[in-house]
């Protein structure tokens, strides 16, 4: 009656793509933050797991072509660790993910292929406007993050396909993450939201986790925060009270929250508008040298 | 058996009474080498499930085991009518089936139970019984359970949904006050979270009886429910302890235990049951949530004239130790304070909620966290300082608390609120600033702004020990012989250790009373007395207690076979002087000197059913709490910056334990504060994991200053008072405060949530 489950070790990425388009059941754990959940809730029984561990083309970062290119297994560590300076947003996001045991081992890969709205590294994915690189024994394509997501716990991940990089644009202005939850450390986000500011394309990004269906983009108040803000007199202290308030209201708007056993819609709301306020000061702050 | 279950530990490094030893079993759990419940192994063991009801009320109209049978690898399925004995436990007053049989009144109410070759084979097979549902609407407000025409979920409880009212009656019946303040407080479903889930393992014997190695907090306890539950007498339930991953009030109840002896019994094989994470949510009793309504009256000067209190604590589904919670909020229910007039009515209730029980502080916590907010309030009102107004009314020795009782012992709380407040402050977040020391942490939500400072204060009174007349002892076995050339003394108690240090302790009087450096503590187990529970702060006093008065008995036999000599010191016989009058172990040559004592505390009384009269508790307990918060005020989240922790504890035994105790029970009263709760939505529990379960981490328990003052009690052995759960109580209520002072809002509830701070 023991249901068996195969555990599948690839051990380079050729052998991670056969393996699974010969088992699309097959589900791909690295760290493990979400599937150990699930398995050990017995909310999912999967014909098999495919381990990624040891697939040495998913573990390295490059840069290319002023994006860096991250594997879907550099574990959150190594993010904070080696890319502060030119993924900001993203390290700080990293930092706040689980415990230390588990920033170890775990990845972005793994936030993308679970595609919860909770996910840490998806606000600042799609602040900064990255791609997902997927790849299958067809071949390889990218998803602009903004349609990456279709659903809760749904993405544009195909059966065969596994997530194997995000394509991150170097940092080109100053980029903030906050999240909020019920304790100081190892939480899952109540919300949280990601800001990146190109300071040479003057534009402003945004991403909302855990307050919708799906990470969301505050739009508005990104095409608002491009058009007020003083870029050619980049001081703190041009960055008006009004403006920030506005941002952060567009910025609560755009969410879609739910109340939940961590929080109720109207907290996330405000919340965001708080956190999107801050940001946004913040962020200025950097562009002005302080 | 393969594997141990709990070792022999041998305490080494000496260590007598007020000294530190390392513990035996220290290195062992910080390497993760500790064999706990969970680890117990057997060869040819099965392993058992459990199908629990999905729905908090229901009547079940049938029940078809055959899908389950049919599985191969499966070994039994039994249900209600499978229980060879009464299919009823319960440690007050036994009405929990061990199995649901007509009715299931909470969700996770055990209703099958499975013995397989492998645990998922029996998870599976357990998912395959088929329960015919006929789902009833859930009492899961306790207030409305107590209304004349809610559903009563006991027929044969002769007061319906009531299991206890405790009534209160102290001084003028109709007292008048210059100042009144009167609030509504509520306190959630707190849960222990011990880390090492449910488990054990049950050994059929020759004798058609079962030995069963667990984790609980007492070993016969456990017995007489599951003897009882067996139809086996006591003599043939053998109970043994496991290695135990921390307790809090949590293993009072029986879980998994009866459950097991009836598979082992029933294939005639060795049966292990290790509930999951989320089932153990299930598996164990929580705290009571409770709506208390205070009304507190003043003199202008301050002084208190009366307290009325009325306070529903909601059991859930089963009355556990409802009565003895409801007894303790009550007659603690005005707190640490003179008050001339109380009159308090506290009810216990029975729910479809989750069953409700022990937990550390036993309905003190959330008597506390309503009288403190009622003394802060009053302060405010008064306009005196919230430490002035608790000083001017603090019990000392001598006062007389609502039942009459006289402290009879220290009671330092004046004292022990000038220490937390005289404390020097800590500095202020500045820039630049640490994302670690801002409320949110590495979360980065704010890098200053919004950050508002607050100070609170809380003081409570626990009642150490079991009260109202309870027979309240302990068993110690202690033997004295030669091995190996040396005197050693070995301790045999049923007294369970659930990490708060007795193994070192026993050891630790054994040498200081017989003079010996070897001390072998032997597992506890019920082929000796019963030492009753771990709870109620009790162990050390009780079985403490037991421990020396059997080293007294020894150490008076080996005196008289020597026939000389006043005490035992160094491995000698010594004089009243000194002086060395003989070797033990000549003295004791071939021949060992064992005594077995069962030692009682002083008795204690009932308490007047109408009004709440009576020499109730042993000894009263008592720590103040300063607690210094940072608040993200627009955000609302909070940081506790530090929590300072004042306590009398008699006699510290074990100075390093007593601070232990101190910091962990703090750190449960934080959780309390701002935010461990069960939530329950019609009777349905919403977050059964640690993922929303949260309990504080390292970044939110905060530096504690600690002043331990050791006033001896001349009623206790060695004069020690009970520690493990005063800090529990004032924690909670002096986060609050500090959080109200930070934010200006009223916070009757606790856990406080950021949604209450920002409105």
């Amino acid at each position: 009656m023991v249901v068996s489950m195969d555990f599948l070790r690839p051990a380079s990425l050729a052998e991670a793509l056969e393996l699974k388009a010969a088992n699309p059941d097959a589900v791909p754990i690295a760290g493990g933050t979400d599937v150990m959940v699930e398995l050990n809730f017995d909310k999912r029984r999967p014909a098999a797991l495919l381990d990624l561990g040891r697939v040495p083309e998913l573990a390295t970062w490059r840069a290319e072509n002023g994006r860096v290119r991250l594997g879907a297994t550099v574990p959150y560590t190594r993010i904070v660790d080696e890319l502060g300076d030119v993924l900001p947003g993203l390290a700080m996001a990293a930092r706040t993910v689980g415990s230390p045991q588990i920033r170890n081992r775990a990845g972005v890969g793994g936030n993308l292929g679970s595609a919860s709205p909770a996910g840490d590294a998806h606000p600042p994915l799609l602040a900064t406007g990255a791609d997902v690189e997927v790849a299958s024994t067809r071949g390889t394509r990218t998803v602009p993050i903004g349609e990456f997501f279709l659903g809760p716990k749904r993405s544009a991940l195909a059966a065969d396909e596994l997530v194997t990089a995000v394509l991150v644009p170097v940092a080109a202005g100053p980029q903030q993450f906050a999240k909020v939850g019920t304790r100081n450390a190892m939480v899952i986000a109540v919300c949280s939201f990601g800001l990146a500011l190109d300071t040479t394309r003057r534009t402003v990004g945004t991403g909302i986790g855990s307050a919708g269906p799906v990470p969301l983009r505050a739009a508005a108040a990104e095409d608002f925060a491009a058009e007020v803000l003083p870029w050619d007199e980049p001081a703190a202290n041009t960055l008006t009270d009004d403006t920030a308030k506005e941002f952060g209201e567009l910025v609560a708007a755009a969410a879609r929250p739910i109340d939940d056993v961590r929080g109720s819609a109207a907290y996330r709301r405000h919340a965001l508008a708080v956190l999107a306020r801050r940001t946004l000061r913040w962020a200025w702050q950097d562009v002005s040298g302080r | 058996m393969s594997r141990a279950t709990t070792e022999s530990l041998t305490a080494t490094g000496g260590g007598r009474v007020g000294d530190s030893p390392q513990r035996p079993d220290g290195n062992l759990k910080v390497r993760g080498e500790f064999a706990y419940s969970s680890d117990l192994w057997h060869e040819d063991m099965l392993w058992g499930a459990t199908l629990r009801s999905p729905h908090p009320h229901a009547r079940i109209r049938g029940l078809d085991v055959g899908p389950a049978l049919a599985v191969p690898g499966v070994y039994a399925v039994l249900t209600h009518s499978d229980v060879p004995g009464e299919n009823l436990y319960g440690l007050e007053h036994p009405d929990q089936p061990v199995l649901a049989g007509d009715v299931v009144r909470y969700q996770g109410e055990p209703v099958a139970i499975v013995a397989a070759d492998h645990p998922e084979t029996a998870r599976r097979a357990a998912a395959r019984v088929r329960v015919d549902y006929e789902v009833l609407e859930p009492v899961t407000d306790a207030e409305t359970a107590l209304r004349a025409d809610a559903p009563v979920l006991h027929p044969t409880n002769p007061d319906g949904n009531l299991v206890r009212h405790v009534r209160i009656r102290h001084g003028d019946p109709a007292p008048a006050a210059d100042v009144v303040v009167s609030g509504e407080y509520t306190v959630g479903m707190q849960d222990q979270a011990f880390l090492g889930p449910e488990s054990g393992l049950a050994v059929p014997a020759e004798d058609g009886g079962v030995d069963l190695y667990v984790a609980t907090q007492w070993l016969h306890a456990d017995q007489r429910q599951v003897a009882r539950a067996l139809g086996l007498p006591a003599e043939r339930v053998r109970l043994h302890l496991a290695g135990v991953g921390g307790a809090f009030g949590a293993r009072e109840d029986l879980s998994m235990q009866v459950h097991a002896c009836m598979l082992a019994l029933r294939t005639g094989k060795p049966v292990k049951i290790v509930y999951g994470r989320e089932e153990s949510f299930f598996g164990h009793v929580h705290r009571h949530p409770a709506v208390l309504r205070y009304e507190h009256g003043a003199t202008r000067d301050g002084d208190l004239v009366y307290v009325r209190a009325e306070m529903i604590l909601d059991g859930g589904a089963y009355a556990s130790t409802t009565a003895a919670v409801t007894g303790n909020a009550a007659t603690l229910g005005a707190g640490p304070y003179r008050v001339p007039n109380v009159h308090v009515d506290c009810y216990g209730v029975y729910t479809n909620n989750p069953p409700c029980g022990a937990m550390r502080g036993f309905g003190a916590v959330q008597a506390c966290f309503a009288y403190e907010s009622q003394m802060d309030k009053l302060a405010a009102a008064l306009g005196m300082s919230e430490v002035d107004v608790r000083v001017r009314n603090a019990v000392e020795q001598g006062s007389v608390m609502p039942t009459g009782q006289v402290v009879d012992s220290a009671a330092p709380v004046a004292e022990l609120l000038a220490l937390v407040r005289d404390r020097p402050m800590p500095p202020a977040p500045s820039a630049p600033y640490d994302l670690r020391e801002l409320p949110g942490g590495v979360s980065n939500t704010t890098h200053g702004e919004g950050v508002v400072r607050g100070v609170g204060y809380g003081v409570g009174v626990k009642n150490v020990g079991f009260s109202e007349g309870f027979d309240d002892y302990s068993t110690a076995r202690v033997r004295l012989e030669v091995v190996g050339g040396e005197p050693v003394a070995s301790v045999h108690t049923a007294a369970a250790e659930v990490g708060q240090g007795l193994v070192t302790l026993k050891a630790q009087i054994a040498r200081t009373e017989l003079g010996v450096e070897r001390v072998v503590i032997l597992p506890p187990d019920t082929s000796v007395g019963s030492a009753g529970s771990s709870s109620a702060s009790r162990q050390s006093y009780v079985t403490g207690g037991a421990v020396r008065a059997a080293c007294e008995e020894v150490r008076a036999a080996v005196l008289a076979r020597a026939g000389a000599g006043a005490g035992l010191a160094g491995g000698k016989v010594v004089s009243a002087g000194g002086d060395v009058l003989a070797d033990l172990v000549e003295v004791l040559g071939g021949e060992p000197v064992e005594r077995t004592v069962e030692w009682r505390h002083r008795p204690t009384e009932a308490l007047d059913p109408s009004t709440g009269k009576g020499f109730a508790h042993v000894q009263y307990a008592f720590a103040a709490h300063r607690a210094v918060v940072d608040v993200d005020v627009e955000l609302g989240l909070v940081r506790v910056v530090e929590l300072a922790c004042a306590q009398d504890v008699g006699r510290a035994m074990n100075p390093d334990a007593v601070l232990g105790q101190i910091q962990g029970g703090s750190a449960q009263g934080l959780g309390l504060a701002v935010m461990e709760e069960i939530q329950v939505v019609d009777g349905v529990v919403r977050n059964p994991s640690f993922t929303d379960y949260l309990i504080p981490t390292v970044l939110d328990m905060p530096t504690m200053p600690i002043d331990v003052l050791e006033y001896a009690d001349p009623h206790a052995p060695y004069g020690l008072r009970g520690v493990g759960e005063p800090p529990t109580l004032s924690s909670t209520p002096a986060i609050v405060a500090a959080i109200r002072a930070a934010t200006g809002r009223a916070l009757t509830r606790a856990p406080v949530r950021p949604e209450h701070i920002v409105g």
